[in-house]
Formats: structure tokens, sequence, C-alpha cells
């Protein structure tokens, strides 16, 4: 089963080899891995999303805890919580294709940001499954390149009694 | 408990006073370094100079009181640092230079990591400014080290030195102990800065907070357990050494009425001259053992991680058991074998909780049952006048020595048997790399750890093999005056592969003869100045470890010559369920 797993880890010196090379060492698998700045200055959080079975998920969760630059892990698979992708996506797009290509443009509430005689580039954010669609309705123009966040995710917050 | 001695505490306060001398004032890196491992307590470090830790080296020819053995190769200075952790609990502390000074120390990082040995290794690193630029014995150690290292730091600012090397010690003696490298660049060692003495302030390290204190509504659930069942077995490993938990183990399986196996980095932790001692379990342990695991409706795992050499085919591993299993790791719960109750916490803390807790349990018939199996399937081996059995060396050092002696071993046959016939009375007495099973550990380790603890007999049983892996060390234990005691138990094969190769292989003996190629063990000794026995005989045997015990300042090496083709039995084959262990040649 795939998992989301969140981390928030201090921002040192190896932190983030520790981390990718401990999935490397015990055999685990990264479907995505995605880290920036925290919240709290000197912090990162990172997003991996991994599958396995129950076994591995909570070995993987514990061997996270383990890693001494790790404050936080949170497996956020079996609560509530909010997540997205973003990705650039160049498409060959000659003056001809260009009108074609925006009409797909807008309706993935995406944008175009930059462009060029012979392409233009998307920014689209969305679910993996939204970014997999856009992708899959740009591919017949001819991909130049294709770039992927990852997924990032937060836990969803309590919205009082329902 | 740690233990002040008099001669620790001059130590302190002359460390204090010096410490005082030195507080603001602002001195290079190396001084900085040297300082703070004094600071830290330190009073041995095991290393090997090179181009970019040689301003370290001008401090320690200017500081006696820190004792610096220099070793002949950096693995054996790693494990002679290691053979020190575990004889006192105390990290060792290694010295070694960039490049190959790392590498070459990595086999002895590797070894304390898989055994949980509190080990600081202090590699020297080209400057900052050419790291990354292929520099002359420059290695990537972070990254070579980085899965074998509970953690490490790069030393990027010099007036971070006092607080990492700090940090260090704490994270690799709390917790479940484990080896860290600090990587020191030669420009700050070389540079600048006021120094503020570290060890007294608190360490803050938000991400490692070790569980020390055992869940009490789970403790109370494995008092309840433990009552409702009739054929318990405790199940002790390293864990317990670790944590100096012996007498706290002991009471718990007397109060209770429960026998106790341990492991193979367990032995120690239960005297084996008690009446409820199995031995050890596992791949060579006692018939018993393994068949009360088979038998039991319950296994109380304390410190021990279900290791494959320990557990056979697991899908037949205790198939009548429930499992309660009590560690410190968290990880280390689970990864083999589910638990139905598991404790998280420091093994003497949740056995000192469990004690009150506990009443004697209806162990009878368990018990009587046990001892008949010790009767009728008793560790056993063949005498025979003409030829020294491997067993009985290991046996005539266990009686000389009262089972009071600290034990250090290679890894194979000589291994398993200082394991079985041995009888470990007291803890910390027994080095050994059960997990890395790294060859050419046991004798730097013993000279570690007899520098750690000058009033004991410490030998070290190696093969003949393994021996020749760190052999050049009798260099060092010569002129360091390292009274260890070497055995060599010599059966001119790399023994445990022969016995597979003879069992599993059909006889075919592939690249494993030593004897036509080894040197003259007693020349090759005397040549380093050690002093050098041969017994090819019983008397020789006892007239030589006689002679042995009575050296107190030199090295010595006595070379047994055994029965070369003995193998080790009880033995549970590769992929075989503990209950299918084969007890003597077919």
């Amino acid at each position: 089963m795939r998992h989301t797993i969140n981390l928030l880890l201090e921002n040192k010196m190896g932190s983030l080899s520790r981390i990718a090379g401990l999935f490397l060492s015990r055999g685990y698998n990264i479907d995505s891995i995605s880290v920036g700045d925290a919240a709290e200055p000197g912090l990162s959080r990172m997003t991996i999303v991994t599958h396995g079975d129950d076994r591995i998920i909570e070995q993987i969760t514990k061997q996270l805890n383990k890693v001494v630059d790790v404050l936080k892990v949170f497996d956020l698979t079996m609560e509530p919580f909010v997540h997205r992708e973003l990705v650039l996506i160049k498409v060959q797009a000659t003056a001809g294709k260009r009108s074609e290509i925006m009409q797909i443009v807008d309706v993935f509430r995406a944008k175009i940001i930059d462009i060029s005689p012979q392409t233009v580039t998307i920014e689209a954010t969305g679910t993996e499954d939204k970014v997999n669609a856009i992708i899959n309705m740009l591919r017949p123009f001819g991909l130049k390149a294709v770039s992927r966040t990852g997924r990032v995710a937060l836990k969803r917050e309590f919205q009082g009694e329902t | 408990m740690v233990v002040v001695t008099a001669r620790e505490k001059t130590k302190q306060e002359a460390v204090s006073k010096n410490g005082a001398s030195f507080h603001g004032k602002t001195l290079t890196g190396a001084q900085i370094f040297v300082r703070s491992l004094i600071d830290e307590g330190v009073d041995t470090i095991f290393g090997y100079p090179g181009g970019v830790v040689l301003s370290i080296y001008d401090e320690l020819y200017k500081t006696p009181e820190l004792k610096h053995i220099l070793v002949r190769h950096e693995q054996g200075g790693a494990h002679a640092a290691d053979g020190y952790a575990r004889a006192t609990g105390k990290p060792g502390v290694a010295l070694v230079t960039s490049g190959p000074g790392a590498t070459n120390a990595v086999t002895g990082i590797a070894t304390a990591y898989m055994d949980s040995v509190p080990l600081v290794v202090f590699t020297g690193q080209v400057p900052t400014f050419l790291m990354g630029n292929d520099a002359f014995q420059e290695a990537d150690t972070m990254g070579i080290t980085q899965p074998i290292t509970k953690h490490s730091f790069l030393v990027k600012n010099v007036e971070e030195l006092p607080e990492i090397v700090h940090k260090a010690f704490h994270i690799a003696a709390t917790g479940r102990p484990g080896p860290v490298v600090v990587d020191l660049p030669k420009d700050m060692l070389i540079s600048h800065a006021p120094y503020y003495p570290a060890k007294n302030r608190d360490v803050e390290i938000r991400g490692y907070k070790p569980i020390v204190k055992g869940n009490p509504r789970q403790i109370k659930k494995a008092a309840e357990m433990i009552h409702a069942v009739k054929r318990p077995v405790i199940y002790s490993g390293g864990g317990a050494v670790i944590a100096d938990a012996q007498a706290e183990l002991t009471a718990f399986a007397h109060r209770a009425n429960i026998p106790v196996t341990t492991t193979l980095q367990g032995l120690g932790a239960f005297p084996e001259t008690d009446s409820l001692s199995l031995g050890m379990l596992g791949m060579h342990g006692t018939w018993y053992a393994n068949m009360s695991i088979q038998e039991a409706d319950l296994i109380i795992a304390i410190g021990a991680r279900f290791d494959d050499r320990v557990t056979g085919r697991m899908a037949d591993f205790a198939p009548k058991a429930t499992i309660i299993h009590i560690d410190i790791d968290p990880t280390c719960i689970g990864k083999n074998v589910a638990a139905d109750l598991p404790i998280v916490g420091d093994v003497k803390e949740v056995l000192n909780d469990l004690l009150p807790l506990m009443t004697p349990c209806d162990t009878g018939a368990w018990l009587k049952m046990i001892d008949k199996w010790k009767k009728e399937h008793p560790l056993r081996f063949k005498k025979s006048p003409d030829v020294i059995k491997p067993q009985e060396v290991v046996l005539a050092l266990s009686e000389l020595t009262k089972g009071e002696a600290l034990i250090a071993v290679d890894v194979g046959q000589h291994q398993m048997w200082a394991a079985q016939y041995y009888k470990f009375t007291q803890p910390r007495s027994w080095l050994s790399s059960g997990g890395l099973g790294t060859m050419g550990y046991g004798f730097p380790a013993a000279m570690g750890a007899k520098l750690a603890c000058p009033d004991r007999t410490v030998i070290a049983i190696v093969g003949d093999g393994g021996f020749q892996m760190t052999a050049m060390e009798l260099a060092t234990a010569v002129n360091y005056k390292i009274p260890v005691k070497i055995v060599i138990v010599n059966n001119g094969y790399l023994g445990m592969v022969r016995q597979w190769q003879q069992l599993f292989f059909g006889h075919r003996y592939s690249h494993v003869e030593m004897a036509g190629s080894s040197p003259d063990f007693v020349k090759f000794a005397e040549s380093f100045g050690a002093v050098a026995y041969r017994a090819t005989t019983h008397r020789e045997m006892h007239s030589a470890f006689e002679k042995m015990m009575t050296e107190n300042e030199l090295p010595v090496v006595v070379d047994v010559r055994v029965n070369k083709e003995e193998n080790c039995y009880p033995m549970v084959p590769a992929g075989a369920a503990l209950h299918e262990m084969v007890e003597e040649d077919q």
C-alpha cells in the first residue's frame, strides 16, 4: 500500500543523504521525495511517498525516527491530509498548435509561464492524478521535458464538530 | 552504575583545573580538540598519524596525560578502541588520518555498529577548500561511513568543535550505543577560536531522545502474561550486557523461576554456573536451549534482536510461543519476529520495574523436562589421548581462570567453541564480533580491553586464519607492554568454512588450507619480542597455559596444534529449524 510520510528534520550537513541512504541500504522503495525549508528556521520538511506492507512501513517510520537529525515522523496515510504536486511541462508548440494547448491549460487551471517560437512551458498544480492527466493530454503534441516536484503534504486540521 | 575510581577522580580534578586555565582562551582547532577529549574524561586513544592530522599529533606530543597508543593498522586501532569500550561501557576513541586512514578504519566501525558498541572515531579530512577536488588522501568519509554509524559530524566551523565532540560522545554512549564519526578538515585544526568547554553544558539534540523507562501498563501486562504460562524461556541478548543488567536479570529469573538462554552477544549477562542457565542458543547453541525455545509457550526477549543465526528457519521458530520483546531500540521490535507484547526501554530499567510484580511461576514440570534434556543431550565431543581437541583448549582456559577472564575471539569454529565451553560468570567478559563476523577482531580488541582493565586477565582465543589478519599488532602489544594472552586454536584450516565444505559441498576443500603457508607462530611472535610457546600434546598445553598466566609484562602467544578436522556441534544447518539441529558427524 502507498504511504505518505511527513518528516520534520534539522537542516544539517548530510541529513538528506542519511535518509535517502536509509531507503537504499534497507531496500525500501521511494516513489517520491520532496524537501524544503519548514516554518521554523533551520528545519526542513520532507514528504516521502513509499509503499510496502504494514511491517515494512512500520520499520520505515521507526528507522526514520531513529535518525538523529529527524525531529518528527508522521505517517499521514491513516488520517485526513492535503497534498499537491507541481509540474513544469515543456511541450512543442508551433503557432498553429498553441490555441489547442491553451484550451487544455485552461481546463486544468494551469498556467503558461514561458513561450518560445517552438515551445510553451506550462505550470500545473494538483494531485498526482491531475498532473498525470495533463501530461497525458499534452503528450501528443510532443513533450520536450517534464519536471515534477513529487508530492508535498500536510495533515488536515480538525474542523470542529460536524 | 558508574564507578569512579580514585585514579579517575584525581584525573578529573586535574582536568577541571586544566580546563579552567584554558577557558575562554584563543586556541587552535587541534588544541581545542585535545582539550575537549580530556574534558570528556578520555584517558586512552588508539591512533595512527598522517598528513592532515599532524597538528593534532603535535598537541598530543605536548599532552602526556592523554595516552596515545600507536597501532600498526587503523583497523587494529578501531578494534582496540572497540575492545576498550566493550570491556568498560565507556566510549572507545580512535584517531586516524584522511583517505586510507579512514577507509582502513571502516571494518572496525562496521564491527562496532553491528554490535552496538560506543565508539568515537575522529578522522582527518583534507582542508574544506579542497574537499571534492580529489585532493591527495581525500575520501568521502561521511559518505562511506554513513550506513555504518549511529551519527556523524563534519566540522565546518572551529567554534563548534567542543560542542560537536561533546555531542559525539553523548550520542555514542546513550540509548542503543553505536559508533560516531567526526570528520576533521585540516584547516579547522589550524584555525583559531576561543575555547569554551562543552562538557558540562546540557546536550540539546532535538531529534535524539532515547526512551529509557518502559511503559508501566505494558510492564504490568507482561507480568500477567508471564504468570499465566507453564513453559516460559528468557532469551537474553547483548542488550542486557550493554545495560549492565546482570543483577536485575539474575534476580528476575530467580524470582520468577524461569530458565535463561543467552545469545552469542549476551554471554556473561547471566552466570552459566547457575542452574537456570541453558547456555547459548542458535546455530551452534546447546541442544536444550534450542529445544526449550521450540517447546516454550512464552519467550521473553531481553535486549535481543532475533538474528537469523539465532532463529534458524523463521517460519518454524518457537512455534508454540507468544513473545514479549523488551528493547531500547524500537526498530529492533517487530523487525524479524512480530512481538505480541513490545516494551521499549532500557533493559535494566524495565527489569527493575518488572521485578516487584513477579511471583514464582509454576514452572516445576518445565524445569524438570529441561533438566532431563540437559542430561540426555549435553554439549559433548570425543576425546583422544593422541591429539588435543579444540574444545579442550577452551575447557582448560575456563578452569584455569575460573570463568573470570575477559575472553576476546575472532570468528569461526574457535569462536563457537569458546562460546560453548567457557563458563562465563561475569558480564563484559566476552568480546566477539557477533554481528559483522570480523576475522582479525579478537587480538586487537583484547589489547584495548587489557589497557582498560589492567587488573583482569585478558585472553584472545583466535584461529590460525583470523590471527594472521591483524597479527602485526603484536608490535603494538610489545611496544606498550600490554600483557594479553593469545591462544591460537591452530587446526591449519579456515575451520568453519572447511566444516561447511565437508558437510554441504562434498568434502571439496576449496582454498581453506592455511597450514602449509602460515608462519611458524612461535618464531613469528618471538621476532616481535613477545613470549611464545607451542603445544602439541595435552601436557604441553597445560604447561604452556600455566606459564602464560605468570607473564605480566609482555604478550604471550601459545600455538596450540589441535585436531585438524574437528567439527563444531550441535549445528543447525542453514535453512533448518532449531529443532532440526545435528549433534555429531553423521
